[in-house]
């Protein structure tokens, strides 16, 4: 396999890191260590600059407070995640960062937190609070995790949900739908760490960043029986 | 009426018993919506008045540090129980009462989690306050980190006296910055900083010295077979064993110290104190399972499991069983178990590896991210652990890390299997 060595970007692993999400870019990185393929993995913490050669870029859930001190940093990056997301870089957000790359998050006491709008979606502060295990079905697999928000996040035409769930759980509590899709741009609320449990989606992303870079995109089968049971299990515990 | 609420309570707790169940909450239940005034009328009659101790990490063990320091000189009422919310204190009053409705006790050492700590507030306004820190535990229960901060600023500022503060953990330096009441630090010294990161410090970063003055500080530390530290408090030096073991348990010593300091305790007397505190409730405790030693260690958060497996090297277990339950007290969400790193202490010093518990294939699907396999996967708790201990040779040590849920079903099951306790 011709494969290059892939670029994976953790956007601001300092501030945005309380639930876990750092997993994925572990995860990401040793499926392709398993694999021999080459993996450079850089932090990219406020102020630094994003790798011209990105492939795939990670951003996990914060504190409330601390998305207000990355917001402005966050914003500045707004015309370059534009062109990375039109170039097709693949882009795997959760949480926090699935709600900074829409176009905007109202708060409870009514302030306006600006995004990038990567993702045709807004998303407005509430009281009530989504908490708890769920899972939703995709062309990727299941996807198996943990959300915890009180952001309430309203999908445009411009995207696609991620999947459907369960009425009180998801992007709003309402409408049935978990996270955003658009070309290779992906939002969800679930930690857990999301590709943890969901390795069929773990591999899509990686297939995705290479077929971009027009490499060969056959990734070498993995033995998942571990994370797809710990997924059955996951799947079957009270919420 | 103090006298008819104290019998009450000893009735439940009779009654209990007589029904072969220990009971922490409903005599304290029961007592409190027949008497609701009970409590703050009985608190209120003690001379030296009331200690809380609260944060994330380490609040049975350093209650524990508190209260036998303070046994030193003074008669103390502590919910040693395990009973940390409003009901337990109820409870542990009730039963460290006479019949004859004396309470003999000059002070009180509670330990109240952040949530029951302003619901404790709003029945009796602590004297004293013992903050250890604030760190990533049970979100899904607190919502946020903030929030939690935001419950124990509630609770210092309901503080009437003395409120002790981690210098080293900035959510509460914030918090101490907004009090009236007066506030005095204990930390690490800065050579030691780097073994205490916070977890925000833990993604990169430098790690942040604090320059407030510290009543108590850790000068020094040894982690081995025993945990050796050395503590300034005041201006005088002293080194001691501690057996309670581990870095975070030497950092909690230093803030047991400087609340003893807040009484007037001199140095010696609190040094002496701290030596003899045993440990807590399944914090290092040891069992002897048919020749092999069990150790225990509740792990509820990444800085605790973090802090726990530096333990690991100097026990040289012959099998490590990690035990993950997800019920409530648990905490439903597991994603907390990505932000520990299982390589490096585990690596070549574990033995061998068994994962427990209703997440056991979560456990192992962690441990495989860092390059580890877990030789067993078992979700039976009491088959898993005593599978590990028939694995290995007499004489040989088991170390099970366990979740809050699991840890009170492998308590059970242990004290019922070797009717003895180590230590």
């Amino acid at each position: 396999m011709s494969a290059r060595k892939l670029t994976l970007v953790h956007l601001y692993p300092r501030e945005m890191n309380i639930y876990g999400d750092t997993g994925n870019v572990l995860v990401l990185s040793k499926r392709l260590q398993w694999r021999g393929l080459d993996a450079e993995v850089v932090r990219v913490q406020v102020g630094d600059p994003l790798p011209a050669g990105t492939d795939i870029l990670l951003g996990g859930g914060g504190q409330d407070a601390a998305q207000g001190e990355i917001g402005r940093d966050f914003v500045s990056r707004g015309p370059e995640l534009r062109a990375m997301a039109d170039d097709g870089v693949v882009m795997l957000t959760i949480c926090g960062s699935y709600q900074l790359l829409g176009h905007h998050f109202r708060t409870k006491d009514g302030r306006t937190i600006e995004g990038v709008g990567v993702l045709d979606v807004i998303t407005t502060g509430s009281d009530q609070r989504l908490i708890g295990n769920n899972s939703i079905d995709t062309p990727w697999g299941r996807l198996v995790g943990f959300e915890n928000h009180s952001g309430l996040t309203e999908l445009g035409a411009g995207v696609r949900p991620l999947g459907a769930t369960e009425p009180g759980r998801g992007n709003n509590g309402s409408d049935r739908t978990e996270g955003a899709v658009r070309a290779n741009v992906f939002g969800t609320y679930l930690h857990g760490p999301v590709l943890a449990k969901s390795p069929q989606f773990a591999d899509e992303l990686l297939r995705r960043a290479y077929a971009r870079r027009g490499s060969n995109a056959d990734l070498e089968p993995l033995d998942d029986s571990l994370a797809l049971a710990a997924a059955d299990v996951a799947s079957h515990r009270p919420r | 009426m103090n006298l008819l609420a104290i019998w009450l309570g000893k009735l439940v707790l009779l009654a209990l018993r007589a029904a072969g169940r220990r009971g922490t909450a409903l005599p304290g239940l029961v007592v409190e919506k027949a008497f609701p005034r009970f409590l703050a009328r009985r608190l209120a009659r003690l001379p030296l008045g009331v200690v809380v101790v609260s944060g994330t990490n380490g609040k049975t063990t350093t209650t524990k540090m508190v209260a036998t320091v303070l046994a030193q000189r003074y008669r103390v009422l502590t919910n040693d129980t395990g009973g940390n919310f409003v009901r337990g204190v109820i409870t542990a009053v009730v039963q460290q009462s006479s019949w004859r409705g004396r309470t003999p006790a000059d002070v009180a050492v509670l330990e109240l989690d952040e949530a029951h700590a302003v619901r404790f507030c709003q029945v009796y306004q602590p004297d004293r306050l013992l903050l250890l820190n604030v760190l990533r535990d049970q979100l899904d229960r607190f919502g946020e980190i903030d929030t939690t901060a935001q419950l124990l600023g509630t609770v210092a500022a309901r503080t009437t006296r003395h409120v002790v503060v981690n210098r080293d953990d900035p959510r509460l330096v914030a918090v101490a910055r907004e009090l009236t009441a007066e506030v005095s630090y204990f930390g690490v010294a800065a050579a030691l900083r780097p073994q205490f990161p916070t977890d925000e410090e833990m993604y990169g970063g430098e790690v942040a010295i604090s320059e407030l003055k510290a009543a108590v500080e850790l000068l020094a530390l040894e982690l081995g077979e025993t945990t050796e530290l050395t503590l300034r408090i005041g201006d005088a030096e002293e080194s001691l064993t501690l057996h309670a073991e581990g870095a975070h348990n030497a950092q909690n010593a230093a803030g047991a110290a400087a609340l003893a300091l807040t009484f007037g305790l001199d140095a010696a007397t609190i040094t002496a104190g701290l030596r003899a505190v045993q440990p807590a409730f399944g914090r290092g405790q040891s069992f002897n399972l048919a020749g092999r030693r069990v150790v225990l260690q509740l792990v509820k958060n990444p800085a605790g499991f973090r802090q726990s497996l530096r333990t690991v090297p100097g026990l040289r277990p012959a099998a490590t069983v990690i035990a993950i339950n997800d019920d409530y007290a648990d905490g439903r969400d597991l994603s907390w178990l990505w932000d520990v790193e299982f390589a490096p202490l585990l690596q070549g010093n574990s033995g061998r590896l068994v994962t427990t518990g209703t997440r056991a294939a979560d456990m192992a699907v962690r441990l495989h991210y860092d390059g580890l396999t877990a030789d067993r996967i078992d979700p039976d708790l009491a088959g898993a652990v005593q599978q590990a201990a028939a694995d290995v040779a007499p004489g040989e040590t088991v170390v099970v890390f366990s979740t809050y849920t699991a840890m009170w079903q492998l308590h059970q099951v242990l004290a019922r299997l070797t009717g003895t306790e180590l230590r």
